[in-house]
């Protein structure tokens, strides 16, 4: 566990960039610092490994101070990943990976066959690793950078926007896929971000800074959805949040709907005979939703059976474990206005009406846990 | 060059005394002069480049220093060289004729060089590499010489190739003083021009600089070639 008791920054030339900070970064888990710009993120996420030292305050691992450690030798013990990666560029992949490994002395062989499962750890092919960082792509730099911070296997991973520089496709596969790594390491992280997305998507607590480096709140994501405490974080965390927040509640015993399907392949007369408000769910042979058949399609379709270029792609898919915004979400996208509805494993269940995705909300949001919304906006 | 070597001692007329004739003539001197010219450029940059990194370092860290070290050099770089060679003996107490003046004055104009190239070199390390190393917990010592210095070994290197080749023209001005190396084919020169116009010598002369520079120069650009493999693939980004 991490933890800041009262910690202040004060700059040489007066700015406070932290201000009697009081948090605590649970063992195991992921502890978000999201903010406006300049609000002190990277200056408190720093204080950790002490590359800037607290002006009071002090920051505690494991209870353990750490102006008390020696600065080179508690950073090897942290591992640390930034935005443009920093990886060193005379470097291979490979050796940079297996930095800190060798400043600990751990010898060149051990180090590097380390680095190489590493390498595929974070989804990079073993062809890289001899290359130098100026021969990778940017999201490559930052796996290798991950990999890098993860190489001593430090209990302790301070992550400064890593995933800020990389455009928001690769961003989203790397978000799931750190995901599924802590899963599996489970380290006590500090991860750093100005974006409340990313902040909701992987954080367990989430801590907002307002400018001047004072603590607005700390809450689990969905309850800084549900009670912003101020005005300040409920515009920070954004308008759409009730919505957004819909995402954290889960669906339990869906009444979904019995929805009449035809097979791709089938004969576009048995689809006509099926529509159903001028729409028919076409699933494959294991019975996967694969998208909607219009009347007008089936009509002007090329071929005498069903085929995939025919179908409307548009609804997005809710599974039955998951949340109301995905259930809401594949009722209101479905062309036919009918959410399908599927299992773990993408065979369908059944459909559900946006009225009823609507009825579920209300159910909920009747609970005690609070309806969302309820700060000052209109 | 070649092309020099040829065409030179045609227009001289006669072939013993052109260009060839004359080294032949004068192999042995020409051959030490030669030798020694080249110890009097590489020696210099040696020692200049061993005391400019401590320099470097120091104004590359602290404020206050790398202007002082900017005025100082560019002072220093003012003092004509000949000035220099003569006022050595007095300060070190050597001997007028001796190599040493000449070795410890272009040492001072290849610190007033490269003090300031080092400190740039270490200067330009990016930013976010330079914090990433530190966090990976390279301690100040580790990261100047595992990760500063690698890094700046493009820029230090294009800094001893100026201070090599100005070297080379330097010490040719050193033979006024009675040094040995080939400037001294330049003095013979002017005295065999006293009845009529020789060049041979004086000719040969800048022919070897010229090809002392080159060779030297190729010599820094492979060295810079060999630790610095990662530029090589930059190219293909
Ligand atoms: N080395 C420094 N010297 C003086 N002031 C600094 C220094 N580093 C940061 N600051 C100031 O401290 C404040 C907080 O900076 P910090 O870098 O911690 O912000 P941040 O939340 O990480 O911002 P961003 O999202 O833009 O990265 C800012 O006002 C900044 O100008
Ligand atoms: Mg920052």
């Amino acid at each position: 566990m991490i933890v800041f008791e009262s910690v202040t920054k004060r700059y040489p030339g007066g700015t406070v960039a932290v201000d009697h900070l009081d948090l605590e970064a649970p063992k195991g888990r992921i502890t978000v610092l999201v903010g406006p710009s300049g609000c002190g993120k990277t200056t408190s996420l720093r204080m950790v490994n002490r590359m800037v030292e607290p002006t009071s305050g002090r920051v505690l691992i494991d209870g353990a101070d750490t102006a008390a450690s020696p600065p080179a030798a508690l950073r090897r013990g942290i591992g640390y990943v930034i935005q443009h990666s920093g990886l060193l560029p005379h470097r291979t992949v490979l050796d940079n990976i297996a930095t800190v490994p060798l400043l600990l002395g751990t010898d060149r062989r051990r180090a590097r066959s380390r680095a190489m499962e590493l390498l595929e750890r974070v989804g990079l092919t073993p062809a890289l690793a001899k290359r130098y960082p100026a021969q990778l792509s940017g999201g490559q730099q930052q796996r290798v950078g991950v990999a890098r911070a993860l190489a001593a296997d430090p209990p302790v991973m301070l992550m400064d926007e890593p995933f800020s520089a990389v455009d928001p496709v690769v961003r989203e596969q790397l978000q799931n896929e750190f995901l599924r790594l802590q899963e599996e390491l489970g380290k006590t992280i500090v991860f750093v971000t100005h974006d409340i997305d990313e902040a909701i998507k992987l954080g367990d607590r989430i801590a907002v800074l307002r400018v001047g480096g004072r603590l607005a709140q700390v809450a689990s994501p969905a309850e800084l959805l549900a009670r912003p405490v101020d005005a300040f974080v409920a515009a920070f965390v954004g308008r759409d949040r009730g919505y957004r927040a819909l995402g954290f509640a889960a669906v339990s015993s869906l009444p979904f709907e019995r929805e009449e399907t035809v097979r791709l392949g089938e004969a576009l007369a048995t689809a006509r005979d099926r529509l159903n408000g001028g729409w028919v769910l076409v699933v494959d042979a294991e019975d996967r939703p694969q998208g909607w058949l219009s009347e007008d399609g089936a009509r002007l379709a090329a071929q005498e059976t069903v085929t995939e270029d025919a179908l409307n792609l548009g609804g997005t898919l809710a599974t039955e474990d998951g949340s109301l915004r995905e259930l809401l979400d594949a009722a209101l996208s479905s062309p036919s206005g009918r959410g399908v509805v599927t299992d773990g494993e993408g065979r369908l269940l059944g459909s559900i009406s946006p009225s009823t995705a609507v009825r579920l909300i209300e159910e909920r949001s009747s609970a005690p846990a609070g309806a969302p919304g309820t700060g000052e906006e209109a | 060059m070649i092309a020099a070597l040829g065409r030179i001692p045609a227009q001289g007329g006669q072939s013993p005394p052109g260009l060839l004739g004359y080294f032949s003539a004068h192999r042995t001197e020409v051959l030490h002069w030669l030798w020694w010219h080249a110890w009097l450029s590489v020696l210099p940059v040696l020692i200049g480049l061993v005391v400019s990194l401590p320099l470097g370092y120091l104004a590359s860290r602290r404020r206050w220093a790398y202007p002082a070290l900017v005025s100082v050099s560019g002072l220093l770089y003012t003092i004509p060289s000949l000035a220099l060679f003569v006022a050595m003996p007095s300060i070190l107490g050597t001997k007028i004729l001796d190599p040493v003046n000449v070795v410890v004055a272009l040492s001072i104009y290849t610190v007033a060089l490269l003090a300031r190239v080092v400190a740039d070199g270490l200067g330009a390390v990016p930013e976010d590499v330079a914090q990433a190393a530190t966090a990976m917990g390279y301690t100040p010592l580790q990261r100047l010489a595992k990760v500063d210095l690698p890094l700046a070994v493009p820029v230090i290197t294009a800094g001893l190739r100026v201070a090599v080749v100005a070297n080379v023209s330097l010490v040719a001005i050193a033979a006024t003083i009675g040094v040995p190396e080939l400037g001294q084919l330049f003095t013979n020169g002017f005295q065999l021009s006293s009845t009529g116009p020789y060049y041979p010598p004086i000719v040969l002369g800048i022919v070897l600089c010229v090809v002392l520079a080159l060779v030297l120069d190729l010599v820094i650009v492979l060295v810079n070639r060999a630790l610095t493999p990662w530029r090589r693939t930059e190219a293909h980004r």
